[in-house]
């Protein structure tokens, strides 16, 4: 009855050993069988949310706006919000998966206590989640891309490179949640994180040029992630390409650089507690 | 206090209860004992009026348990299965907003809640959240809830279920000070020696009815021998050593895993055993429990 | 821990528990264990109170309202005056939703309230009304916070912006009815209760002529707006606040419907909460 199959000892080199049993993809497998399974539906009505606020601003405050001026051209309000709408969606769904969802799991779903309790080091379960948030991401990307394309929102045909951007984008808000979350100690905490996302959704030119504020404001808000996630995939949708497309990307690339290490980092404050 | 006649709860075809009769005197300390799933829960949840019964009459307190809820749970003190406590708030906070529940004036909730925290055994966790406490302490503390409308009947439904043998007699200790100021008990268990401890008369129900009904010494008497040899062969020899063991003691029960003889000597039947050439893997003499009642009435294990 | 406590008697048998009392003000106490576990969010309540007036009517209103009174504003009035009352009431229904299934969903299984409430004196029926006068309990401090920023930032004086008051209740109650009567159908979480946010409060919030006219929509889209209490009680704020017209003309009709809605509401969930508790 019990075969002579033993499980392989992780074999990790280096710095990472304890950490990682290289077999991420397992995590990866398990969160698609979930999605796959059970909440495929929650997964894709997460979609739609975009896609009301681009119908109603678009159509609605278009009627009232007109046309927006963006480095120097005027483009229709709805050609100007629907790139900044792709920026929040991808910040949101990467922040919640990364935030709250690893809270939840982490004090009540008692999920990571399973999986922890096999070969798999903590590193491999947090680069799973961030690839399932990317992978998230990826969706409502393309899916909110084509509803801006058949609405004719998209002016060039760089729009097609606001796809890699937007993982880009999520993927540094993903690493970095992660390395806010592992100081979190209860809900009241993770309140915090509304409380960054609410006004940068508000305030970083997502409906109006920053403009209209005073400088000292403006400032403050150009030092924001999200002002940059918008200003780079708006310079995509319209082809408006700017030389600061590339201090956009390097803004992230930092978040990146320094959310994965700062988690990899805590990762055993994270899991291990 | 509590009167049924024919008391009968069907859901659907389902009939969990099934023509019932019973009745509990002022500071009796009563007892439903029956396996899972026999209709306890049910019987208690409409004597608490919380659920209508389909046919029969029940009555609490002189009122029927059908038009009368709230003043009927004005006078009852529930401690129901999986506590329903607010995790999220403090341990003397569960207590006062319960206590508000029921009309009492807020500074006379205050006050009481401090007293049963004392007698709660909870003194030093006043502050803490209730989601930090061990099973034992939950139970209390929803003990102590329950008595804060000074309840002149207790309801218990299974009231040391999942808890550990130490907070087992922690709580029947506080139990017994209850009924020994003659608060009327109401409990349900499918543990015998917790219907022994606490109940002086019980019913043994199964499958929504009575199958019998006496104090747990006088039933023990009735349906059982003063002892019991339980003999274990291996799940492989059972069936073939209780053809050798057959006659010896009163009665024999063949179970999957063991055999029970009954006996008033199970020393000297545990002997006759032995003479006959058997020897068993392990050997238990003990004295006869409720269980075997049970047992004997129905052919069915009550835990199972 | 077999110390025995002092010889005091457990039963107080001077103190009885009284039903009449409980049949009257059994809600009230409904409400105060709410209010308990409001304690513990204190901060982030404040927070959000205090500080979202101040991002949407400065950060968003005032914003946009550069962009649209290039043109000549909105119905005759400048646009931070046109969107305020709706942006007050659009969080009043955001709130209220919020607290009904927070309260309704987590009375049932997470917090375990109303199964214990049902072993005391108190009914379903009141449970129901405990939890939407605790809803009410949040939605007026934060209608308070958004009234103190409207008169401070000269929108409108300072009696028309009190009449936004009832049209919160009112909205409160029509929406937290509804929401509540659904929820309390419901038996497990499995992601549906995220639902009344993506589409109901989110859709309600961008289609019920909130940002900007109903009339500016595509016609297909307007009947969304006149299903949604949130444009009735938009319509009957702006009428309050600087005498928009048709909202004055049809207050009647708005207040009814709404009041209807809040009926309609609260006559379900209390039919949900009697069964799911089997009086």
């Amino acid at each position: 009855m019990i075969d002579d199959l033993r499980a392989p000892a992780p074999k990790v080199p280096g710095p990472l050993r304890g950490l990682y049993g290289g077999n991420t993809r397992s995590v990866i497998a398990r969160g698609l069988r979930v999605i796959a399974r059970n909440n495929w539906l929650i997964v894709l009505t997460g979609f739609f949310e975009p896609v009301f606020y681009l119908l109603s601003m678009g159509l609605g405050l278009g009627a009232l706006i007109g046309a927006v001026e963006f480095y120097g051209n005027e483009v229709p309000y709805a050609a100007y919000i629907a790139p900044a709408l792709m920026a929040v969606s991808a910040m949101n769904g990467a922040l919640y998966d990364s935030t709250m969802n690893v809270f939840f799991r982490l004090r009540y779903g008692k999920l990571y206590d399973q999986m922890l309790s096999t070969s798999l080091g903590p590193l491999d379960v947090a680069l799973g989640e961030i690839a399932l948030a990317l992978f998230r991401g990826l969706l409502y990307a393309t899916g909110f891309m084509a509803v801006t394309t058949l609405l004719g929102l998209n002016l060039s045909w760089t729009a097609v490179l606001a796809i890699p951007a937007a993982l880009v984008v999520a993927f540094g808000f993903a690493a970095v949640g992660l390395a806010a979350t592992s100081f979190m100690k209860s809900f009241q905490h993770l309140d915090m994180v509304f409380f960054v996302m609410l006004p940068m959704f508000l305030l970083s030119a997502t409906f109006f040029p920053i403009t209209v504020y005073p400088e000292a404001v403006q400032w403050v808000i150009m030092a924001m992630p999200l002002w940059h996630a918008v200003d780079m995939i708006r310079q995509l949708t319209t082809g408006l390409i700017q030389p600061s497309i590339w201090g956009h990307l390097a803004y992230f690339g930092v978040m990146i650089a320094v959310g994965t290490t700062a988690a990899t980092a805590r990762l055993k404050a994270l899991f291990l507690r | 206090m509590i009167s049924a006649r024919s008391l009968t709860k069907r859901f659907g075809d389902f009939t969990a209860v099934d023509g019932i009769d019973f009745d509990i005197a002022p500071g009796e300390s009563f007892g439903f004992l029956g396996p899972n799933g026999a209709g306890k829960s049910t019987t208690m949840r409409m004597i608490a009026a919380t659920s209508t019964r389909t046919d029969g009459d029940l009555t609490v307190l002189g009122l029927d348990t059908n038009h009368h809820g709230p003043e009927i749970r004005a006078q009852l003190g529930i401690v129901p299965q999986g506590d329903l406590l607010d995790e999220e708030l403090r341990v003397i906070d569960n207590l006062t907003v319960y206590g508000r529940y029921f009309g009492l004036p807020r500074a006379y909730v205050r006050r009481r809640a401090e007293d049963l925290l004392d007698f709660a055994q909870l003194r030093e966790k006043r502050l803490s959240r209730v989601e930090g406490l061990s099973g034992g302490m939950k139970r209390r503390l929803t003990i102590a809830r329950g008595l804060i409308n000074n309840p002149r009947i207790m309801l218990l439904d299974e009231p040391t279920t999942g808890l550990d043998p130490q907070a087992r007699h922690i709580l029947w200790d506080r139990l017994f000070r209850l009924k020994e100021e003659g608060t009327t008990l109401v409990v349900t268990t499918h543990f015998m020696d917790e219907a022994e401890q606490l109940c002086d008369r019980l019913v043994v129900i199964d499958r929504g009815r009575i199958v019998t009904e006496g104090s747990p010494s006088s039933l023990i008497r009735r349906y059982s021998t003063r002892e019991v040899l339980e003999v274990r062969f291996g799940s492989s020899r059972n069936e073939e050593a209780a053809r050798t063991t057959a006659g010896i003691g009163d009665r024999q029960e063949v179970l999957p895993d063991r055999i029970l003889i009954y006996a008033d000597d199970g020393e000297n039947a545990l002997q006759a055993v032995l003479d006959r050439g058997l020897e068993p893997v392990t050997s238990l003499v003990r004295r006869s429990s409720l269980e075997d009642v049970f047992l004997r009435l129905t052919g069915r294990s009550l835990i199972e | 821990m077999t110390t025995t406590t002092g010889p005091a008697a457990v039963i107080d048998k001077t103190m009885a528990a009284d039903p009449a009392r409980a049949r009257r003000w059994g809600w009230w106490a409904v409400v105060e264990h709410l209010v308990l576990r409001m304690r513990r969010y204190i901060a982030t309540l404040l927070i959000t109170g205090i500080g979202s007036p101040f991002l949407y009517l400065l950060g968003l209103g005032a914003g946009l309202g550069v962009l649209v009174d290039e043109g000549e504003g909105v119905g005759g009035v400048p646009y931070l005056t046109f969107v305020a009352p709706a942006l007050v009431l659009a969080s009043v229904m955001q709130t209220s939703v919020q607290e009904n299934v927070l309260g309704t969903f987590g009375g049932f299984k997470w917090f375990n309230m109303f199964p214990a409430m049902r072993l005391t004196p108190v009914t379903p029926a009141q449970m129901a009304v405990g939890v939407q006068v605790g809803a009410l309990i949040r939605v007026l401090p934060l209608l308070g916070f958004y009234l103190i920023a409207v008169v401070a930032f000269g929108i409108a004086d300072p009696l028309r912006a009190l009449a936004l008051v009832p049209v919160g209740v009112l909205l409160s109650l029509a929406v937290g009815f509804l929401v509540m009567g659904w929820v309390s159908t419901q038996e497990h979480d499995r992601g549906q209760l995220s639902f009344v946010e993506r589409f109901g409060v989110v859709p309600l919030t961008l289609f019920s002529g909130t940002y900007f006219p109903l009339d500016t929509l595509p016609g297909y889209l307007q009947p969304i707006g006149w299903v949604s209490p949130l444009w009735h009680a938009v319509e009957l704020g702006r009428a309050a606040m600087y005498g928009h017209r048709p909202g004055i003309d049809l207050a009647a009709v708005h207040i009814g419907y709404l009041a209807l809605l809040a009926a309609a509401g609260a006559w379900l969930s209390v039919r949900h909460f009697r069964r799911r508790l089997d009086e």
